[in-house]
């Protein structure tokens, strides 16, 4: 059996390598970071982590329903396609960051956009 | 046959039964969520030993020092007693046998416990009172090296509680207490590690504590306090802290004013901003934050930033809420 995204990628390692990378970026940037409540960094964090584990093709227990329900409250203060794309741009720089091949890191950015649609609810 | 022990009944564990199951499978409602060491739902306190690291996955380490676990991750293989983390402590009795006012609205409490307290500087107890009324206060003294409890209570406007220790407590009054409570303390697990020590107010109390406790623990790394105030009457154990830093020279001390220009050595400035403008990089650093929560959040956010890892944030926010309140339970 051929591995998979996710044991390419390094697994769970390589997860733990890329949330505080990406999280900062996230946190960092003044055009989505007020989505982003920081009363709970460890919280959020965790969240980014179970996005990022999806995003690597890992176990998950996301489905399309969860990432719905747990974006309306941002959709309704106003989540739109430019703040997905800035999401996305950080995912980008954290892969390019961590040197992941370009194959792979096409890969990844495939499963983040394939959850455009649900994040934003349409 | 190995028991375990919850509340007041005693339960049979099955062979290979995690304790998660055991008090399910006997009816005990205990929050639970992925049973699979992910979520800690069903976190849970081993109250009379360690418990093995693989029942503390993803815990923080002042977590795991206190032989907290996962109920879902632990196979006992020996009798055990649990709790909930908060019914892990009873209530204590003290004796108050010291007070001092360190500035005109800052006294000293030193207690006396009825039977010695197991705790970390800078965790916090529940203060009560005999009519029932509770605060939280911090913990600045060190177990080993201090004979009594030492507390900071600010004088708040309103504050039942803080203006009822500042001018009526007497030397002699019994108080109960519960606790400790609080994952903000000293952790001797890396010695050479530089510790930030961030406060405002009295968040001096606990950072006192964690300082002196890691220099009681020879503590290598530096370890850097500044403590920020509004003008510098509000300051306090000033000279006490200068000391402790010309006897350690891995001790530093920078006291910091918003509301008075700079004077001599008292910097201008938030406390938490000067101290993250000396210390840009947190790559490798354990950060402390002890005050109100406004400081203490934003600075947590700066600190993580800057690079500090979570797991190297540690943070006590003094939450209080409205102060016209009547009834209070934050802390003071």
């Amino acid at each position: 059996m051929s591995e998979s995204l996710f044991e390419k990628l390094g697994g769970a390692v390589a997860v733990d390598a890329a949330v505080d990378i990406f999280y900062r970026k996230v946190l960092s940037d003044d055009s989505i970071n007020h989505f982003f409540d920081d009363t709970d960094l460890q919280a959020q964090r965790d969240k980014q982590k179970s996005f990022l584990t999806m995003a690597f093709g890992g176990p998950n227990a996301y489905e399309g329903k969860d990432l719905r329900s747990a974006h309306a409250p941002l959709v309704e203060r106003g989540l739109n396609d430019n703040h997905f794309g800035a999401v996305a741009g950080h995912l980008k720089a954290t892969l390019d960051e961590l040197d992941v091949p370009s194959d792979l890191t096409d890969e990844v950015m495939g499963i983040a956009a394939s959850t455009q649609d649900d994040v934003l609810n349409r | 046959m190995i028991s375990l022990t919850y509340g007041n009944d005693t339960h049979t564990c099955e062979p290979g039964e995690s304790v998660l199951a055991v008090l399910l499978r006997s009816n005990v409602d205990v929050p639970y969520s992925c049973r699979a060491g992910a979520c800690h739902s069903c976190l849970l306190r081993r109250s009379d030993g360690a418990v093995p690291a693989s029942s503390q996955p993803g815990l923080k380490p002042t977590l795991r020092e206190q032989n907290y676990f996962l109920a879902c991750q632990l196979v006992p293989d020996e009798d055990i007693s649990v709790s909930l983390p908060d019914d892990a402590l009873v209530t204590g009795h003290a004796i108050v046998v010291g007070l001092e006012h360190l500035n005109k609205d800052i006294c000293r409490v030193l207690l006396e416990p009825a039977t010695p307290l197991y705790y970390h500087a800078g965790q916090y107890i529940n203060l009560r009172r005999q009519d029932g009324l509770a605060r939280s206060y911090s913990l600045a003294s060190v177990p080993s090296v201090d004979k009594h409890l030492e507390l900071h209570v600010r004088r708040l406007d309103n504050g039942r509680m803080s203006n009822w220790i500042n001018d009526v407590l007497q030397v002699g009054d019994q108080l109960d207490f519960h606790g400790p409570y609080g994952d903000c303390f000293y952790l001797p697990d890396a010695e050479e590690q530089d510790l930030l020590l961030i406060g405002t107010g009295t968040g001096l109390a606990p950072l006192m504590g964690i300082a002196r406790d890691a220099l009681r623990s020879q503590h290598r790394g530096d370890i850097h306090l500044f403590h920020g105030s509004r003008t510098i009457r509000d300051l306090y154990l000033d000279r006490c802290l200068r000391e402790l830093a010309e006897g350690h020279p891995n001790f530093h001390y920078r006291a910091c004013v918003t509301g008075e220009d700079a004077v001599d050595e008292v910097r201008h400035g938030r406390a938490n901003e000067i101290a993250f403008s000396e210390f840009p990089d947190l790559n490798a650093k354990r950060v402390y934050l002890c005050g109100l929560p406004a400081m203490v959040n934003t600075a947590r956010k700066i600190a993580y930033l800057n690079g500090a890892a979570m797991e190297n944030i540690m943070a006590d926010a003094f939450e209080m809420t409205d102060l016209r309140k009547e009834e209070r339970t934050e802390r003071e």
